[in-house]
């Protein structure tokens, strides 16, 4: 057997027609012809399949169990889901709160990453703008509470309750981050400033790749000004990368919102108002080690994330076929 | 109508984008200036309400407060900056090479299942990373890493982000080129070293800033897979010193925020054409 396979691997992907010539089996063949190309993707994959695979597989198998790492796992059938949806009012709660954030995040972000690029991409000194715009998505969320304290600050100086009292719409210094009222839209806030990231990148350079050819023929056809441009040329010509935007976008705001939750409203925050479905997670799984449960809630989030994503590549490649 | 600035001539259009923009930018600056600026506070200048935003008498006083005295913490802040370093490191090296050693057969070779493998790994790009963080966990606890520089890295290599990009960017390069390396008769290997790699230049220096700056600012993996202080990362050594809340630790505090948000944004700076170059080829055709 050893030797039959060194044989085969030593004839190798160099001598093809030897290797056709002898009769092998299916797998020795591939191994053969194509072992080189595996070989290559062999790290990565086991790396890929070791920790993110089979993780999703074995987190679907736990949310179907009760397991506090003490003890062995012991199935129990569908009562995590049920008592999520009808018991746990907080994970109602926290779907709700992250529903909310990433449905409006989302979209405003996409579409200001794309109308910023779209306004750089008009001028001539770009780097310094794309730089600024940018810089705020590489920061740590947990860095910048040092900020964020101090801008919504409870107290009358804070920057805004200074700012909003000097202007006369409140008379009394507003709790931002303990409001029920304003947590969520101030985490929002936060996460749009830093939200110009890898995706305001994809579509600056996606523009810098549109065929200039198209903007000839479209003046000829009758489009004279820029937004209509930008609309009937632009935006199809850049249906791949803003396909690869939605994925980003999507998958940024179904995690993102935690870490800012976190640091600026706490775990839990007060009365859950900026309680996310990551943080119900966090909470259930390191904090009490209800791994079944919090599994659960991870299947739940993923399937959210994965149908809103598939969702929105479909309404989008369909729209112009 | 046209509108001259110095030797430079523009449209009425092109000054209002760029008279807007520059407003944007310059608002969008304000909470990184700020932090800049707090970090050089004096402590007197640290406690004026209302909080000013520009330090009038710049000092190094906080980062030697935050470098020298370990009253903050339990460990030595520069362990912190260590382990962020090495962690962030180790990860780039082994992220980079495994991103590009896997993209290079599916851009450029044609093998039984590599359609299949693609899709797998787009699909993967809408794959939270915390979804997938009790079983890792279990995963890493059954490997005995748990509270290891393994534990901080290992899991987190395999990035399809990375692979998709290095892909799409491989895909650029022309056959022809690997084929006459190929007659001249290079291995795979050589290939890959000599003429793939070289070309790929912006792609990597792109995976290099996007898994630094992931890396870099991850509280998730120091938060589940790390137990003792000593191997905990900048991120939960600042939220630490945010829930003590102390007014000694204000200083220390501001420049620790300094040296958080600092590396990612120079690192940028000096790459951001190369990444530019790669975002190009980033699209998905559906």
């Amino acid at each position: 057997m050893a030797e039959v396979k060194s044989g085969s691997s030593g004839a190798g992907a160099a001598t093809q027609p030897q290797a056709v010539a002898k009769p092998k089996s299916g797998l020795q063949r591939l191994l053969a012809q194509y072992g080189v190309s595996y070989a290559f993707l062999l790290p990565y994959m086991i790396f890929f399949f070791a920790f993110l695979i089979i993780p999703v597989g074995v987190a679907v198998w736990l949310s179907f169990t009760y397991f506090n790492m003490l003890e062995p796992p012991r199935v129990i059938g569908w009562s995590n889901y049920r008592l999520l949806f009808l018991e746990d009012d907080i994970f109602v709660l926290s779907i709700r709160n992250t529903l909310f954030f990433a449905f409006i995040t989302g979209p405003v972000s996409l579409t200001a990453s794309f109308l910023l690029a779209w306004f750089i991409n008009q001028i001539r000194v770009r780097t310094i703008y794309a730089l600024a715009f940018y810089a705020p998505s590489l920061t740590s969320a947990i860095a910048m509470a040092v900020v964020w304290r101090i801008v919504f600050s409870g107290d009358r100086y804070g920057y805004m309750n200074y700012f909003f009292m000097r202007m006369g719409f409140i008379q009394e210094p507003f709790l931002w981050l303990i409001d029920q009222r304003t947590m969520l839209p101030v985490i929002m806030f936060v996460m749009l400033w830093m939200s110009m990231g890898n995706n305001f990148l994809v579509f600056l350079a996606g523009l810098q790749t549109v065929n200039t050819e198209l903007y000839e023929a479209g003046k000829v056809d009758g489009i004279s000004h820029p937004l209509q441009e930008m609309w009937y040329i632009t935006l199809p010509s850049m249906k791949p990368q803003v396909l690869f935007g939605v994925i980003n976008a999507v998958v940024l705001m179904f995690s993102a919102g935690f870490e800012i939750s976190l640091s600026l409203a706490g775990l839990p925050s007060p009365l859950y108002a900026a309680h996310m479905i990551l943080s119900h997670l966090y909470d259930y799984a390191f904090i009490r080690f209800e791994m079944g449960y919090a599994a659960a809630i991870a299947v739940i989030l993923f399937i959210i994330t994965f149908g809103v994503g598939q969702g929105a590549l479909r309404m989008l490649s369909t729209k112009d076929e | 109508m046209i509108i001259k600035v110095g030797r430079f001539r523009m449209t009425s259009g092109e000054f209002t984008t760029i008279a807007a923009l520059t407003i944007l930018a310059a608002f969008m600056s304000l909470p990184l200036i700020f932090v800049v600026s707090h970090a050089l506070k004096p402590i007197d200048e640290l406690f004026l309400f209302p909080p000013r935003f520009i330090v009038r008498n710049p000092t190094l006083r906080n980062f030697q407060d935050l470098l020298i005295a370990t009253y903050s913490l339990n460990v030595p802040f520069i362990r912190y900056i260590f382990n962020s370093v090495f962690v962030a490191f180790c990860t780039v090296i082994g992220g980079v090479l495994l991103a590009s050693l896997a993209a290079y057969p599916l851009a450029k070779h044609n093998f039984p299942g590599r359609n299949t493998i693609f899709l797998v790994v787009i699909a993967a790009l809408m794959f939270t990373p915390q979804v997938t963080a009790i079983p890792r966990y279990l995963v890493v606890y059954q490997l005995g890493i748990i509270d290891t520089y393994f534990a901080l890295v290992l899991p987190n290599l395999a990035i399809p982000y990375a692979l998709f990009l290095m892909k799409q960017f491989m895909e650029q390069i022309p056959g022809a080129l690997i084929e006459s390396a190929k007659i001249d008769g290079a291995s795979e290997w050589t290939v890959f070293w000599r003429v793939v790699m070289p070309l790929v230049t912006p792609a990597w220096a792109t995976l290099v800033i996007i898994i630094f700056v992931g890396t870099w600012n991850d509280i998730w993996a120091p938060l589940v897979f790390t137990r003792t202080e000593s191997m905990r990362t900048l991120p939960i050594a600042l939220q630490t010193l945010i829930s003590q809340g102390s007014v000694a630790r204000q200083g220390a505090y501001a420049a620790a925020t300094f040296i958080m948000i600092t590396p990612p944004v120079v690192l940028f700076t000096l790459v951001q054409r190369r990444v530019i170059a790669t975002m190009a080829h980033s699209g998905i055709k559906a």
